[in-house]
């Protein structure tokens, strides 16, 4: 087997060594009856080549060949080479989590730049090494605002991501968390009227998504200061972070969950991508996942370690913040240096292209008669807009003419059947928009 | 440079600062394709209320500025790809590049989650055929992939157990956790809503059978066993304890992460374990990543299927593959959208390298921790002397009556070329040196290892200076912890965020 690095001569030595008879004594404390007698049935022993044929024709059964307008949470952006080429290096894909520091200052810098950037970009005073992805990390968030206030009542906009709020319901179920829901109003915004008459002194958390699901972005200014009011926590979570190169950072909000697939992690079909979570410096005892700290070093040169430890299960157990071990690490060091290579004018220009695409594709989808936007409210690369016949039947049309159609939103708000999420990157071209414009329109001339 | 340190050299190490530090105004390393649509006005199209102006502080640095910062800051790592990392309980093996190779092939990495299921049988069918070969190695019946990681597998076994008892009437209250469990099974408990009561091993490093049999009370949902457990022992009335847990209603939960001892020789499903995750990020070899991404699949009993959290992998007619996304007695969704797709597929590629040949990486594992552990017993105190697996746990007992302790020893195997065993735990023995050097060491690289070992034994004895203020050869030396934690700087920051700060 090309990955074991042993001749059966050498495994003889070594057993000789051992004073060993055989391999089979070195798992006598496995009771007999136990041992597995036969081989596995499992596919294999495949070659490098055989393994490449595998996933090859498993590609060919999907998508290729096809334009997406999907969003919803996941974005196709324009990646960087250099990305791929620095985070296949073996040096970071094949170290492990930097407890060595020493032996670890790779690591451990390119974790406090990706700190810093995540601070940038959210207006927030201090981030953490990642979280597994956007949902898990909101949730996180909300347990975080729970332990700060001592409260237990959520109120979460019907406007986050419905996988978001799924996701903290199971967290919520056996942690005595009520989670309730904050209704959308008519431009698609948070209804701040509703949200005024639930929030009491018993609410721990308002959390909002900006742009929303619907792609509408909230105003978390009104918002936050309305859940100040009460002692409440302001979080808002961002699942789009291009966004960010545009639009003012949440800086008033009291935590910031951030899903970072946008920046240089491919869809993957869902993963892996790297969660954030960013807060002011006074809750960072109680904020969850590794973080990276400047020190020096016995001679005075400037060093990293992971630090404020005390807050992690593998020091407090029982009484940590969070159970969270691995996270995402190689994810965000792509994430560190994909914003490293747009910089301050590509991260701006990126958001600038995005923003004008879906500016572009909403009119020419407004052109085709009967096709309406549903939100009024400003957005920024996604939207929503509602035809006058069911976007699934619609989809399946669009599939024939090889376009992957919007997403349909009546699954996850029965209010809004005949309503599609729309995403438009930088990675559309123009042509590909009239096209989905056009077939679009030839879909809803079709009889039914 | 003594002459026993043979692995290792002096080798240049490059200087690099923060990236921040190295910005200039106008620099850029990425260009787009021009604007092939109108270029909206973002004042007009956000309004007055929205809008920022460039993020202040991000870097303005070129290309091969960006190639050299990470490219210099990598050198400054260990990795496995440099030589043996015998990280105890991580299980540091080799990554094949190939993994890699097609995890990001078009049509695998493009793919999203919200498209057309007609338009993604390749990639349900890569999780499908996972399914199957885990399942297959575990013994188990039912399985989700969807944790992202080996603690989110964790909550995520934890959740099914409660789910179940629920369903039975009675969640219970405590979990029973042995006190050389890692710290993520006492932290994921409490999070599914359990009080931890720990377990004292008994005097062989071995779960107390006969206390156990007086600790399961109708209070209890489950014991969380690790095994092998963290001293590289087998547990070896495993499935005694499952019958004591499931004569009082309560079930066994097995922590997968020392599975690398087990694959292909011993079924966990056989030893009367009703759930466990597996670290595809340890057995399985995708990359630890200088901390993650993982994958933490949970593979279970029956009895729990009902409970797995959606979206579920079903087959439906004519062979074709669906993700179903509600199941009335479901624990729910413990992430958004389908698992960590990426690390499946590099698991499933490593599984299908070896097929039922992974009983020879099982064997190979165990083999290097037997004849380390045969070359330096005696050398390092041994305090649990029962068979050892795929790692074997030492104390610095010894070095201690120098004053050299296991952080000392582990730091001065730097200086030899070596990445430090895990020092400190499990818990349960004061002063442990983990050692795990995985199948992927060969006989040489093993034989390096217990020379330098006993090279530090040597000076711990006659010049423990030496180890105490190791390493000397890393390009910084150790740092100081407590103070970066009692006045944490965790960004940099910009002269104009400092002056305001001041």
């Amino acid at each position: 087997m090309r990955y074991l690095p042993k001749s059966p001569a050498e495994r003889q030595q070594m057993l000789a060594a051992i004073g060993a008879k055989s391999i089979d004594e070195l798992f006598s404390s496995i009771p007999e009856r136990f041992r597995l007698r036969e081989a596995l049935k499992i596919p294999g022993p495949y070659s490098e080549a055989e393994i490449i044929q595998y996933f090859k024709d498993r590609a060919a059964e999907n998508s290729n060949g096809y334009t997406s307008f999907l969003g919803a949470g996941i974005y196709n952006h324009l990646r960087s080479v250099v990305t791929d080429a620095i985070i296949q290096r073996g040096e970071f894909l094949t170290s492990y989590t930097p407890y060595q520091a020493e032996i670890s200052q790779g690591t451990l810098q390119s974790i406090f730049e990706f700190q810093t950037l995540m601070c940038q970009l959210t207006g927030q005073e201090v981030a953490n090494a990642s979280m597994y992805d956007g949902s898990t990390a909101t949730t996180e968030a909300v347990l975080m605002a729970e332990r700060l206030t001592g409260r237990q009542r959520v109120l979460v906009a019907r406007s986050v991501h419905p996988e978001y709020r799924d996701v903290l319901k199971t967290y919520a179920k056996n942690s005595g968390l009520r989670v309730e829901e904050i209704p959308f109003a008519a431009n698609g915004t948070v209804d701040a009227q509703k949200l005024g008459n639930m929030l009491k002194d018993d609410v721990a958390a308002v959390v909002v998504q900006s742009p929303n699901f619907f792609g509408v972005i909230e105003p978390c200014a009104p918002l936050a200061e309305a859940a100040h009011a009460s002692g409440t926590m302001f979080i808002v979570a961002v699942t789009e972070g291009v966004s960010l190169g545009l639009l003012r950072p949440p800086a008033e909000a009291d935590i910031v969950a951030m899903e970072a697939q946008s920046f240089g992690l491919p869809p993957s079909y869902g993963g892996p991508f790297a969660g954030v979570i960013a807060t002011r410096d006074k809750y960072v005892r109680q904020m969850p996942g590794r973080l990276a700290g400047q020190t020096t070093d016995s001679e005075g040169r400037r060093g990293f370690v992971l630090t404020l430890a005390t807050r992690e299960q593998h020091i407090r157990r029982e009484k940590a913040t969070s159970n969270i071990c691995t996270n995402q690490a190689l994810c965000a060091l792509a994430a560190a240096v994909h914003l490293t290579l747009l910089g301050k004018a590509g991260l701006r220009e990126v958001a600038e292209q995005n923003l004008s695409k879906a500016r572009f594709a909403l009119s020419e989808l407004l052109k085709i008669p009967g096709v309406r936007r549903t939100f009024g409210a400003p957005y920024f690369n996604e939207f929503t807009i509602e035809l006058p016949r069911s976007v699934k039947i619609v989809n399946s049309h669009l599939s024939r003419e090889k376009i992957i159609g919007p997403f349909a939103l009546g699954t996850a708000y029965p209010e809004l059947t005949k309503h599609a999420l729309v995403c438009v990157t930088e990675t559309t071209p123009r042509a590909e928009i009239e096209r989905f414009a056009g077939a679009l329109k030839r879909a809803l001339e079709q009889p039914i | 440079m003594t002459d026993k340190i043979k692995k290792a050299g002096r080798h240049i190490s490059q200087n690099e600062g923060l990236i921040f530090e190295k910005s200039s105004p106008g620099k850029r390393a990425f260009e787009l394709p021009p604007l092939d649509v109108p270029a909206a006005d973002p004042a007009e199209a956000l309004g007055p209320n929205h809008r920022r102006e460039g993020v202040e502080g991000f870097p303005e640095v070129s290309e091969v500025e960006v190639l050299r910062h990470f490219t210099r800051l990598s050198t400054w790592n260990h990795a496995i790809d440099l030589g043996m990392y015998p990280l105890g309980s991580c299980t540091m093996k080799y990554n094949p590049r190939v993994n890699e190779f097609v995890a990001r092939l078009d049509g695998i990495a493009t793919e999203h989650p919200y498209q057309p299921q007609e338009l993604s049988q390749g990639c349900l069918k890569i999780l499908r055929l996972l399914e199957k070969c885990l399942l297959e190695i575990t013994g188990m019946d039912a399985i989700t992939l969807q944790p992202a990681a080996g603690a989110h597998g964790e909550l995520t076994g934890m959740l099914l157990i409660r789910a179940y008892l629920q369903k039975q009437g009675n969640p219970r209250k405590k979990v029973l956790i042995p006190d050389s469990a890692h710290g993520t099974n006492p932290a994921t408990a409490v999070i599914a809503g359990y009080e931890v009561e720990n377990i004292k091993s008994e005097s062989h490093g071995q779960i107390d059978v006969e206390k156990l049999r007086d600790q399961v009370t109708s209070d209890v949902a489950a014991l969380m066993i690790t095994n092998p457990s963290t001293l590289g022992i087998f547990e070896q009335r495993m499935t005694e304890i499952a019958e004591i847990l499931h004569a009082k209603g309560a079930l066994l939960y097995m922590d997968g992460a020392n599975m690398n001892a087990l694959a292909g020789v011993t079924r966990p499903g056989d030893l009367g374990v009703d759930v466990m995750h597996l670290n595809l990020h340890k057995t399985f070899s995708t990359p630890h990543g200088g901390g993650g991404p993982g994958a933490g699949p949970v593979a279970m009993k029956k009895i729990l299927e009902p409970f797995r959290p959606v979206p579920i992998l079903v087959e439906k007619e004519g062979g074709r593959l669906g993700l179903e996304p509600m199941r009335p007695d479901s624990i729910g969704r413990v992430k958004a959208f389908s698992g960590n797709f990426g690390v499946l597929v590099r698991a499933l590629a490593y599984i299908l390298a070896y097929g039922p040949e992974v009983r020879q990486a099982t064997e190979d594992a165990v083999l290097n921790a037997n004849y380390i552990r045969k070359q330096l017993e005696g050398v390092y105190e041994l305090p649990y002397s029962l068979p050892t697996m795929h790692e074997v746990v030492f104390s610095d007992a010894i070095q201690k009556k120098n004053g050299v302790n296991t952080m000392d020893i582990a730091k001065r195997l730097i200086d030899y070329g070596f990445h430090p065993y895990t020092t400190a735990f499990p818990l349960i023995v004061p002063g442990a040196l983990m050692i795990e050097p995985t199948e992927s060491e060969s006989k040489e690289e093993c034989d390096l290892f217990v020379d330098a070992m006993k090279a530090i034994a040597e000076e711990a004895a006659a010049t423990p200076e030496i180890v105490k203020t190791a390493p000397h050869s890393t390009r910084v030396r150790r740092l100081d912890e407590v103070g970066a934690a009692r006045k944490p700087i965790l960004r940099w920051k910009s002269a104009g965020q400092r002056n305001a700060a001041d």
